[in-house]
């Protein structure tokens, strides 16, 4: 039995008279990923901040479990945050914390755990992704892989319902992309459910269950990644998809 | 000069022993010609004003040796209200200063008339000369008769100093709270903290540590503006000077103030600067985005 965990229904949402989302509709069921491909500014980053409240939408709704609707006007988007993680392209960690504190900042305040109940939660989930001996220090001194699997973990510690990940790769050296996909890879298997905007073709392969292809606001063509990739039915997946590297 | 090389590849430090010497010889060279060119420098100025017409009466008026230690004692002792003004006022206005600039930042309507009078605050007392506010305060306020208001004045005198560069204080509080740059907020509420919790905890740490090196500035420049409560009468270090060189008609005791100012001026202006190029190395080696 699957159940939906986020339905997106018609959003629009422009910056200054700019569309960037013209009624995108989306459906993320329980313990699946959903990878969203397209051009840089077809919508995909756009989308993923107005599922997590940090755009606030023009129009249409984005009902979380069923019950919240995280454009109304009355729902408390610090509760929704809680339920819904993201990470970001550029990482994003605070600098002046060392990683054990950026980690278990947001428990401790949001979730009113104890200093060391949080870190223990902190150092458990380091060690899972392999990166205990990080946790003193400070973000300057981490590679970008390194950091970028910190703010996986910075926002997995809230233990949310869902993860979106924002192109977490595209800032990486080429050599550090591969150790964030594990990271995902293996979020993915322990039963997360995943939303998830990448250049990362063969990794969306791999992984998504659902690939959506984002074209000027809409979603194009959604489906299982071996009929997107291996026979779109849009001629614009066509192009977008031949115009990449293999 | 190859045959010393270590084999390609090892693991340690190589420099050419010749480059390394020619690098030295250029460093001492550079600051022999550094050296002596100062000396150049002030020997021609002292000659310059050695030299003007006026020099004997001049030396006589400012640097009267015997004049300067029988004042010079005094005028230490004046110096100590100085540094009980500035140690009072300092801490009072990095209190006000990061207040006010919070007060600034709060969105909701509700806060209107803070944000309001935070504004107008900062608007009038960065507009206003501090010795004007001094005179004014320091007059004006006694001249109530206020019941319980106090009416002495080094105590206004304080309170203006306070005002004034609490409305400094405040705009270098802001200018580092925008610093911040604006994806470190929305990682902070992405987490589900508040704004207030994004504020205390990811926000204000930053910003503070950004604008250390100003705020140095602005103690620095307090320091010497405690001299201006002088206008009001309290015998600190000026006040001091200025009873000194009108009863001997002497300036040498104005002379011994500036050099009490500067003692303690420049080991906080290199501190400032050290603090400062700390800052920027880290900066540098830390890269965040």
């Amino acid at each position: 039995m699957t159940s939906t965990v986020l339905d997106v229904r018609g959003v629009w949402k422009s910056f200054d008279d700019q569309p960037v989302l013209r009624g995108i509709d989306l459906d993320v069921e329980a313990h699946q990923a959903v990878v969203l491909i397209g051009a840089s500014g077809s919508g995909k980053s756009t989308l993923l901040r107005c599922i997590n409240g940090l755009e606030t939408v023009d129009a249409g709704e984005i009902i979380l479990d069923g019950e919240v609707d995280v454009t109304s006007f009355d729902t408390d988007l610090d509760i929704v945050r809680r339920r819904i993680g993201i990470v970001f392209q550029s990482y994003n960690l605070f600098p002046h914390m060392t990683v054990l504190d950026n980690i278990a900042l947001a428990p401790r305040k949001v979730l009113g755990r104890s200093r060391a109940e949080s870190a223990d939660q902190a150092e458990a989930l380091l060690g899972r992704f392999g990166l205990e001996s990080k946790s003193g220090e400070y973000p300057d001194r981490l590679s970008g892989g390194q950091a970028q699997r910190v703010a996986i973990i910075r926002a997995l510690a809230m233990e949310p319902e869902v993860m979106l990940f924002d192109e977490i790769t595209s800032a990486l050296d080429p050599l550090l992309v591969g150790e964030v996909l594990d990271a995902v890879r293996e979020l993915k298997a322990g039963g997360l459910t995943i939303v998830m905007a990448t250049h990362e073709m063969s990794f969306a392969r791999d992984v998504a269950d659902q690939v959506c292809f984002l074209d000027n606001g809409v979603v194009l063509e959604q489906g299982p990644p071996a009929q997107i990739f291996g026979e779109p039915k849009q001629p614009k997946t066509q192009q977008f998809l031949s115009r990449l590297p293999h | 000069m190859s045959g010393l090389a270590p084999a390609p590849g090892a693991a340690v430090v190589y420099v050419d022993p010749a480059r390394r010497a020619r690098v030295r010889g250029r460093a001492r060279r550079d600051a022999l010609v550094g050296m002596a060119s100062l000396l150049g420098f002030v020997l021609v100025l002292s000659l310059l004003a050695t030299s003007s017409p006026g020099w004997p009466a001049v030396q006589e008026t400012f640097f009267n040796g015997q004049e300067f230690i029988s004042t010079f004692p005094g005028l230490l002792e004046a110096f100590w209200l100085n540094v009980r003004i500035f140690l009072i006022a300092e801490p009072l206005i990095l209190a006000i200063g990061l207040l006010v600039a919070l007060a600034r930042t709060l969105r909701s309507p509700l806060f209107l008339p803070i944000r309001m009078v935070s504004t107008l605050y900062v608007d009038v007392f960065r507009g206003v000369p501090t010795i004007l506010v001094i005179f004014l305060l320091g007059f004006g306020v006694p001249a109530l008769q206020l019941q319980g208001v106090p009416t002495d004045a080094v105590f206004w005198g304080t309170a203006a100093l306070v005002l004034s560069y609490g409305a400094y204080v405040a705009e270098v509080f802001r200018a580092g709270i925008d610093s911040v740059h604006p994806s470190q907020r929305m990682a902070a509420r992405s987490l589900g903290l508040s704004m207030l919790q994004t504020n205390r905890h990811v926000v204000l740490p930053q910003a503070v540590r950004n604008v250390v090196p100003p705020l140095l500035n602005d103690f620095i420049s307090l320091q010497k503006d405690t001299a201006l409560v002088a206008v009001l009468g309290p015998i600190e270090v000026l006040r001091r000077a200025q009873i000194d060189a009108s009863s001997s008609f002497n300036y040498t005791p104005y002379v011994g103030a500036a050099l009490i100012f500067i003692s303690l001026t420049i080991p906080m202006t290199r501190f400032a600067d050290w603090i400062q190029s700390r800052s920027r190395s880290r900066r540098r080696a830390g890269g965040t985005s």
